[in-house]
């Protein structure tokens, strides 16, 4: 009964740090279709990798089903392809059990708010240390294209031929609800945004949560055209910085600001309109109420915004955990199994 | 305490305590049996109580009951009739009068025999004016009243006085049964330290119980019934939960490992989580995940990362937990899945007993999924299953489901308390060679593939549900691998057979008839089978707790009788797994009435398979029992 520590622990010998984009790269041949967004995801996960301190043995990648659950054959960690919606409920399971290892989840639409929308909810109250990354497409591609969760209203699909009656939901609005302590959004096509906002997840300490839109070139195609094509980006999109007023527009003519209890576009120069009007972006208020606003700003009334909606300090689920029973320890010292067998109203019988 | 009373000795007696289910019947019943387990009497319980919380008071669908059979002599089951019934209200007296023995005694609690609750259980007159108890010895007793009499000077309210009225009734039947206080005085001191107004109050009622039976006219003798010679050692009162929930705490334990326990709250399981969220010294990591299926998932993410996982439920929970079941017998992780059962199908029967999850422990799940099954016959057998669930999952790298019910759950036993220097470590090796891993290789002798924790350096791979290939791991879709898989998975299990021990037979080793059981049954079958031998019939009995695989001498075992008998609390399907893995002839003895065996209904089903025999009284006894159903015959 020597062995006492956290299973995996007593193992941990750090591999050497020096790590490269190719530490990360398995050796499975890559299965998406061809110009799927989930490659660029890939490339900047794999190149992002290295950067974060995190020997790749303390690496785990746990995903659900889907196209984008594949991600993990194709990283050179520990990685665990499970069943469809599980992987937050699997990686709380890992995470609790071994503190130790960096987890990442990765998740899609249809797996993580459809299917799985129980477990992603409650991971994400909980404040387990996972790094929850959901590729957005709208769309169910594995099973050939269906509507999904995040599908509009009136799309049109092989199981919705007449539109879809559904409302959808906002991944962002929902991880806000469910108490998570880090929300951000990426696009694909925009690798540096990418880059940055997968890095700040990582580091953050609690549950992070983060949406990709992600193009399915095959069922739903152009699906974040209005929002981030060349040609509209300017105008559909605004990129939030932490203490800075948020700005978009061709030269940042317009802004955002609140008007009453909610949010609207105002342009500099108009009205007497100055950027002292417009709301300074603040990712760690305590209430959510401003990053759930945000996270409802959508086209065509409103630019979309990327970048990290909320980001708080909270004891995680794991570190409570582990406290929780330190303590009793230090009270009560380590359990005597023989002791607690013997509980209780004991009799001889000789 | 003098003496004066006449004090007869008794072998044995059956007591059964009803009332309301806000009378403290689960508790007095509890008391009654640690203070006679102290006492040293063999012990076997069965409590009883409505699923519903509170329901409507003095209802019939609101009584609770316990039953105790305490014996100078060794016991196997709750018993059939109790001698005894302590009914706290019309109600209590209605819904169990039935069961109880002719001649045997009945105390009422008379005052609360109300029109109003009179009404409320139906009685179209007064049962204890009517005559129709006159084939009882029937005390009637003002419970209520001496209650709050003898409550009167603690400064508590009526109401809050009237509450202890279970601990008079438990002090009356201490003396009936020569009993002392002490156990529960103890108890009711540590029980309600903070609150030594309602301490008092329950100590002065239980003592006015007591000093009742001793003074009042009504009773002239009471009952004294020595303690049994168990076999020798140190001894505890214990419930199938209490002895799970310790059977997984040393497994871990002799693993050199803390338990990681994932469970949504169910009837009859929660206890289990409740056991083990206390021992947080032990380093127990409890998680109560948001359902079912994420406490199976949680389990099977610690198993990956190195833990000894293990996921409790009832019946409906393990229908969610099928598909991530199905996921840790493809991933090869060792996880135990331990089944309370309760009546089904669907939400069913929660807080009764039944046995009709075997199949779906076995089948269901979608595809080739060979699990171990195991079922402890005992509540103190609980302990060793559960070790032994562990053992097999970490030896074989495999999830092993462990089906307990709610009978075993919450029925006591006196307890031989083991030793712990005594037990065999289990061996837990974690791969960390770098040369030649691959995820699916497999030990030559027991087929097991290494277990590679994430954060060993080297060894980084991946797993999922999708079918692997052989050795490697990777995902495959070939159709002669997938062939190859699934039988690696089933030769796995099947092998086990080679460890675990042989089905041993009670009674003779050949004969006329073998009735078999598995699980909970085996008290009931056991003294059947006794009784059976005593009456001259060439009968035998082997009890399953090995469901899958099934201990390698089964076979044998069958083919050496004419008859097989198998009795169990569903529909037949262990006998239908018998009969399609032996082609033995087994005939099927069932009963689904969310309450065990008794050992009358296993004899008379045994009687009726050896008709040339059959004399008239017990033909007569036979056909009594009109629910319990010989199929096949
Ligand atoms: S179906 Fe769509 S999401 Fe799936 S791999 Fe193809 S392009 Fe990508």
């Amino acid at each position: 009964m020597e062995n006492r520590t956290n299973p995996g622990s007593e193992q941990l010998v750090s591999s050497p740090m020096a790590l490269t984009r190719k530490d990360f790269v398995s050796d499975q041949e890559v299965r998406w279709c061809p110009g799927c967004g989930d490659y660029s995801i890939l490339a900047v996960a794999q190149k992002t990798l290295p950067s974060l301190g995190v020997p790749k043995e303390k690496s785990v990648f746990i995903s659900g089903i889907g196209c984008s659950s594949r991600f993990p054959y194709y990283v050179n960690t520990y990685g665990f392809h499970t069943i469809h919606g599980r992987a937050p409920a699997i990686a709380t399971g890992v995470k609790a059990q071994n503190p130790d290892l960096q987890v990442w989840v990765i998740t899609g639409d249809g797996d993580g708010l459809s299917i799985g929308g129980n477990h992603l909810i409650h991971a994400l109250r909980r404040n387990v240390d996972l790094k929850i990354i959901l590729f957005n497409n709208r769309i169910y591609g594995l099973t050939k294209g269906q509507y999904s969760p995040t599908s509009e209203r009136g799309k049109i699909t092989k199981s919705t031929p007449a539109g879809s009656i559904d409302y959808p939901i906002s991944p962002i609005s929902l991880a806000i609800g469910a108490e998570a302590t880090f929300v951000a959004r990426a696009i694909d096509t925009n690798p540096a945004m990418m880059t940055e906002v997968l890095t700040v997840a990582a580091k953050h300490k609690g549950s992070a949560f983060v949406e990709i839109y992600q193009n399915c070139i095959i069922f739903n195609d152009d699906a974040f055209k209005d929002v981030y094509d060349k040609s509209v980006r300017i105008e559909h999109s605004v990129m939030l910085k932490n203490g800075q007023p948020i700005r978009f527009g061709m030269d940042g003519k317009k802004g955002i600001r609140m008007n009453g209890i909610q949010l609207e576009v105002v342009e500099i120069g108009k009205d007497g309109i100055t950027e002292n009007d417009l709301i300074v972006h603040n990712d760690s208020l305590p209430d959510s109420a401003y990053a759930y606003l945000l996270s409802r700003m959508n086209v065509p009334e409103f630019p979309v915004p990327f970048g990290v909606f909320r980001r708080i300090e909270r004891p995680t689920y794991e570190e409570m955990m582990e406290t929780q029973l330190r303590d009793s320890i230090s009270k009560k010292g380590e359990g005597e199994l023989q002791k607690l067998l013997n509980e209780g109203d004991t009799w001889m019988v000789e | 305490m003098m003496d004066i009373k006449k004090r007869q000795n008794l072998q044995d007696v059956v007591i059964r305590f009803a009332g309301d289910s806000g009378d403290g019947m689960q508790l007095t019943g509890t008391q009654f049996t640690k203070t006679s387990a102290v006492l040293g009497n063999d012990i076997s319980t069965l409590p009883d109580y409505p699923a519903e919380i509170r329901a409507p008071a003095g209802s019939l669908a609101g009584v609770s009951g316990y039953q105790i059979h305490f014996s100078s002599h060794e016991i196997y089951t709750p018993g059939d009739a109790p001698n005894v019934l302590v009914a706290m209200n019309p109600a209590a007296l209605k819904t169990n009068l039935g069961d109880i023995d002719k001649g045997g005694i009945v105390v009422v609690n008379s005052d609360a025999f109300t029109d109003e609750n009179l009404k409320l259980a139906g009685y179209p007159s007064h049962p204890l004016k009517d005559g129709s108890l006159s084939s009882y010895r029937v005390y009637e007793v003002p419970i209520t009243m001496m209650t709050n009499k003898a409550g009167e000077d603690t400064g508590l309210s009526k109401k809050e006085i009237e509450r202890c009225k279970n601990f008079f009734a438990l002090g009356l039947v201490y003396w009936m049964f020569d009993r002392p206080i002490d156990v529960t005085i103890k108890w009711i001191e540590e029980k309600f330290a903070k609150r030594p107004q309602m301490g008092e109050a329950n100590k002065k009622a239980l003592l006015a119980g007591y000093h009742y039976g001793e003074t009042a006219e009504i009773f002239d003798v009471h009952y004294h019934v020595d303690r049994a010679r168990l076999s020798p050692g140190k001894y505890r009162h214990i419930t199938g939960n209490e002895a799970t929930a310790l059977g997984l705490v040393t497994a871990a334990e002799l693993a050199g490992k803390h338990l990681f326990y994932a469970s949504y709250p169910i009837t009859p399981a929660s206890d289990i989580l409740h056991e083990l969220a206390k021992l947080k010294s032990f380093g127990i990591k409890c998680f109560q995940a948001e359902d079912e299926i994420a406490a199976m998932g949680a389990a099977i993410g610690a198993a990956f990362a190195g833990g000894l996982a293990v996921t409790g439920t009832s019946g409906p929970g393990l229908c969610l937990k099928s598909e991530a079941i199905n996921l840790a017998v493809m991933t090869e992780l060792p996880v135990v899945i331990l089944d309370v059962q309760r009546g089904g199908p669907s939400t069913g029967l929660p807080t009764k007993t039944e046995q009709g999850d075997l199949l779906q422990a076995l089948f269901g799940r979608n595809g080739e999924s060979p699990v171990p099954v195991i079922a402890p016959a005992t509540p103190g057998d609980c302990f060793n299953m559960a070790y032994e669930a562990f053992r097999l999952a970490v030896k074989y790298m495999t999830p092993v489901i462990l089906l307990s019910d709610g009978y075993l759950a919450n029925g006591a036993e006196p307890w031989l308390i083991p030793d712990l220097s005594k037990l065999k470590a289990i061996q837990v090796n974690y791969w960390t060679q770098k040369e030649g891993f691959f995820p699916y290789l497999r030990d030559k002798g027991t087929l097991a593939r290494p277990w590679a924790i994430p954060g060993t350096p080297g060894l980084e791979h991946r797993i999922g549900g999708l079918e692997k290939a052989e050795v490697k791991g990777n995902v495959s879709y070939d159709p002669l691998n997938h062939e190859r898989m699934v039988h690696l998975r089933a030769e796995k299990v099947a092998r086990i057979a080679e460890d675990i021990p042989d089905l041993t037979v009670h009674g003779h080793s050949s004969g006329e008839l073998l009735i078999v059981g598995w699980g909970e049954t085996f008290g009931a079958i056991t003294v059947a089978v006794d009784q059976l031998r005593a009456m001259g019939y060439s009968v035998s009995s082997a009890h399953f707790r090995y469901l899958n695989p099934f201990p390698k001498n089964t076979g044998d075992v069958l083919k050496r009788f004419d008859k097989v008998l198998v009795a169990e609390l569903n529909l037949g399907q262990l006998a239908l797994l018998l009969r399609g893995r032996y082609l033995v002839d087994c005939q099927s003895l069932t009963k689904v009435q969310g309450k065990p065996f008794a050992i009358q209904e296993i004899v008379n089903g045994a009687l009726k398979l050896f008709p040339q025999k059959m004399k008239g009284a017990e033909e007569g006894k036979i056909w009594r029992i009109e629910q319990t159903q010989v199929l096949n015959n």
